[in-house]
C-alpha cells in the first residue's frame, strides 16, 4: 500500500472533491485534507446559469453529494496563501501550516474582473453560488439586464433572464457571440437563437463604461458605437482567469494557468516534475495530443472530473498511470436547445456546416486543423456526437505517452 | 444489476452514451434509450456511466 499519510486537497470544489473521492476508490487510507477558501462545501457550478436563475433552485440543489465513507477533515473558508514544495507545506491565511505527504492542487478559476476602477453597485459577476444568489435575487425585479460578453455563460445568463421575461441587452466586441470557443457557424444559430427570444444583441461593440447615479446604483453603460443602453443590472461575462497568485514563489511554472506534464504533475522552472503535487481541473494546463501537444486548459466540467481522477491516480501510483489524454467535451444549454461538444473546437482553423434545420433547433457542425478534423459541436442533436467521439478516441489511444519521466 | 434513468432528469448529455455505448443510445428523436438489465461484462462501464452523467440521473436499483 503507499506509504501516503496525509494527503491535502487545495480547493474544495469540483476537481478537488473528485480526487478526493478517486483517492478513496483506490485504497488510499490515510489521512485526508480539503483545503477551500468558499464557506460552502462543495457545489456544482453549471446550473447557476441555468436552473438557480430561472427555475428557481434553492442553493442546497447545487450541491455536489459527498458520500459519507470519504472520511475527510474540511478547512473551509480559509485560503490558502502558500505552497512550499521543498517542505511539503501549505500555509493557510489563519497562520496554519500543514505538512504533506501527497497535494492535490485543485484552485479553478474566477471570473474575469472589469478592467475599470470600478463598478456601480448592481454590476455582478457569476463563478460562484454567492454571486449568482445576488443576480437570482435582483433578476426577476430588474428593469433591464446588461450582459457583457455574450459566451457560454453570458449566452444562459440572456436565456434565463428572457425565461422570466426581463428585457434583455447583450453586448459582444466580436462579430458573433461564441465566436473564439465555437467559430461563425454556431455564432450566427446562437445570435439568431438570442434575437428569437427577443434579447436586444449588439455586436463588434464594447462596454466603454457603466453609469451610475448619486447613489452610486447602476442606471445604464455607454458603448464604443456612441450608443447608451439603459440597465439596472449588469453581468459580467468576460471569460476566466486561473487561481495561480498563490503559487507564486512555489518555482511552479504559473503561466496562463498551473503548467503541466501529461501525468497532471506541475512542472519546475527548469521543465522538471514537482514531487509529490498534482494539479487538476480549470486551474491546469498540459500538453494535449489532439492539439499537436500544445498546452491547452480546459474549463470544462467533465475535464474537472475526469483529469482529478488521472491526478490522483500518479499521486497513488505513479509507475503504472497512463497518462491524461481525455477527449475533451462540452455543454451549454440556451432557450431549450442543447449544445453539446467533443474536441478542441476552439483550435479549429476551419469549421463545416452538416446538418442545419431551423425549425427543430437542430445543428451539427465539424471542425478542422491543418486539414484535421480536431472537433464537433451539435444543437438538439447529441445523437450524433458519438461517432466523432469515438474517432478521437480511437486516435488518442493511438497516440503513446512517453515512458514515465522521473 | 438493474438500472434506471430519470429522463425527467435527463439533459442528454451523452456522457453515459461515450462511457457505456453499448447500453445506452439516442433514437431518431434524440431520446436516450437503454438496456436497464445490462449483462455482466458490462457492468463496469455502466458504473462510470454513473460516474460520468452530470445530473445524476441514473440509478442503479438495489446498490447504494
Ligand atoms: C456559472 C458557471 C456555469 C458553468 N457551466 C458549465 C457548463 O454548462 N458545462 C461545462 O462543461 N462547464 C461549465 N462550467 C465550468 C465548470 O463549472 C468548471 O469547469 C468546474 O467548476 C471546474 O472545477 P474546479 O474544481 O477545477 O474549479 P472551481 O470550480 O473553480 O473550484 C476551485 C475552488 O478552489 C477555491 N480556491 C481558489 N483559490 C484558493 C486558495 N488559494 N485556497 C483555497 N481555495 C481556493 C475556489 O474558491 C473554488 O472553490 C460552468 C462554470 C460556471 C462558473
Ligand atoms: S449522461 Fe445523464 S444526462 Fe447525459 S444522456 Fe446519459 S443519463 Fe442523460
Amino acid at each position: 500500500m503507499s506509504p501516503l499519510r496525509r494527503i491535502v486537497v487545495v480547493g474544495a470544489s469540483l476537481a478537488g472533491l473528485r480526487a478526493a473521492e478517486a483517492l478513496r476508490r483506490s485504497g488510499y487510507a490515510g489521512e485526508l485534507v480539503l483545503v477551500g477558501d468558499e464557506p460552502h462545501l462543495p457545489y456544482d457550478r453549471p446550473p447557476l446559469t441555468k436552473q438557480f436563475l430561472n427555475d428557481g433552485w434553492r442553493p442546497e440543489q447545487t450541491a455536489l453529494p459527498v458520500a459519507p465513507g470519504l472520511d475527510a477533515t474540511w478547512r473551509l473558508g480559509v485560503p490558502v496563501t502558500r505552497l512550499d514544495v521543498s517542505a511539503h507545506a501549505v500555509h493557510l491565511a489563519d497562520g496554519a501550516r500543514l505538512h504533506y505527504d501527497g497535494a492535490v492542487l485543485a484552485t479553478g478559476a474566477r471570473a474575469r474582473p472589469w478592467p475599470g476602477p470600478t463598478t456601480p453597485t448592481g454590476v455582478h459577476t457569476i463563478r460562484g453560488l454567492d454571486d449568482a444568489i445576488q443576480v437570482a435575487k435582483a433578476l426577476p425585479h430588474a428593469g433591464r439586464l446588461l450582459i457583457v460578453g455574450a459566451g457560454f455563460l453570458g449566452g444562459e445568463v440572456a436565456a434565463a433572464a428572457r425565461a422570466l421575461g426581463v428585457p434583455a441587452t447583450l453586448v459582444e466586441s466580436q462579430d458573433w457571440p461564441l465566436l473564439a470557443p465555437a467559430g461563425p457557424h454556431v455564432g450566427r444559430f446562437v445570435a439568431a437563437l438570442h434575437r428569437a427570444h427577443g434579447v436586444d444583441l449588439r455586436l463588434g461593440v464594447r462596454v466603454r463604461d457603466f453609469t451610475g447615479n448619486a447613489r452610486g446604483e447602476l442606471t445604464g453603460a455607454e458603448l464604443t458605437d456612441g450608443t447608451n443602453v439603459e440597465a439596472d443590472l449588469a453581468v459580467l461575462a468576460l471569460g476566466a482567469k486561473p487561481n495561480i497568485e498563490w503559487l507564486a514563489g512555489s518555482g511552479l511554472i504559473t503561466d496562463g494557468g498551473l503548467v503541466c506534464d501529461e501525468y497532471c504533475r506541475p512542472l519546475w522552472d527548469d521543465g522538471r516534475p514537482a514531487p509529490d503535487v498534482v494539479a487538476a481541473g480549470d486551474l491546469a494546463r498540459w500538453p494535449h495530443p489532439l492539439a499537436g501537444n500544445e498546452l491547452i486548459s480546459l474549463g470544462h466540467w467533465s475535464n474537472a472530473v475526469e483529469q482529478a481522477t488521472a491526478a490522483a491516480q500518479t499521486l497513488l501510483q505513479p509507475d503504472t498511470t497512463p497518462g491524461y489524454r481525455p477527449v475533451p467535451s462540452f455543454w451549454s444549454d440556451l432557450y431549450g436547445v442543447r449544445m453539446r461538444s467533443v474536441g478542441l473546437p476552439h483550435l479549429a482553423d476551419v469549421s463545416a456546416v452538416i446538418e442545419h434545420d431551423d425549425s427543430k433547433h437542430r445543428l451539427v457542425v465539424t471542425y478542422h486543423r491543418n486539414g484535421q478534423l480536431i472537433g464537433a459541436l451539435t444543437a438538439n442533436r447529441t445523437s450524433r456526437l458519438a461517432p466523432f467521439r469515438a474517432e478521437f478516441q480511437r486516435h488518442l489511444s493511438g497516440t503513446h505517452p512517453s515512458a514515465l519521466p522521473a | 444489476m438493474t438500472m434506471t434513468v430519470d429522463l425527467d432528469l435527463c439533459q442528454n448529455h451523452g456522457q453515459c452514451v461515450y462511457a457505456a455505448p453499448e447500453v445506452f443510445a439516442f433514437d431518431e428523436d434524440e431520446i436516450l434509450t437503454y438496456q436497464p438489465e445490462p449483462p455482466e461484462s458490462q457492468h463496469d462501464k455502466v458504473r462510470a456511466a454513473v460516474a460520468a452523467c452530470p445530473v445524476r440521473a441514473i440509478r442503479l436499483v438495489g446498490e447504494s
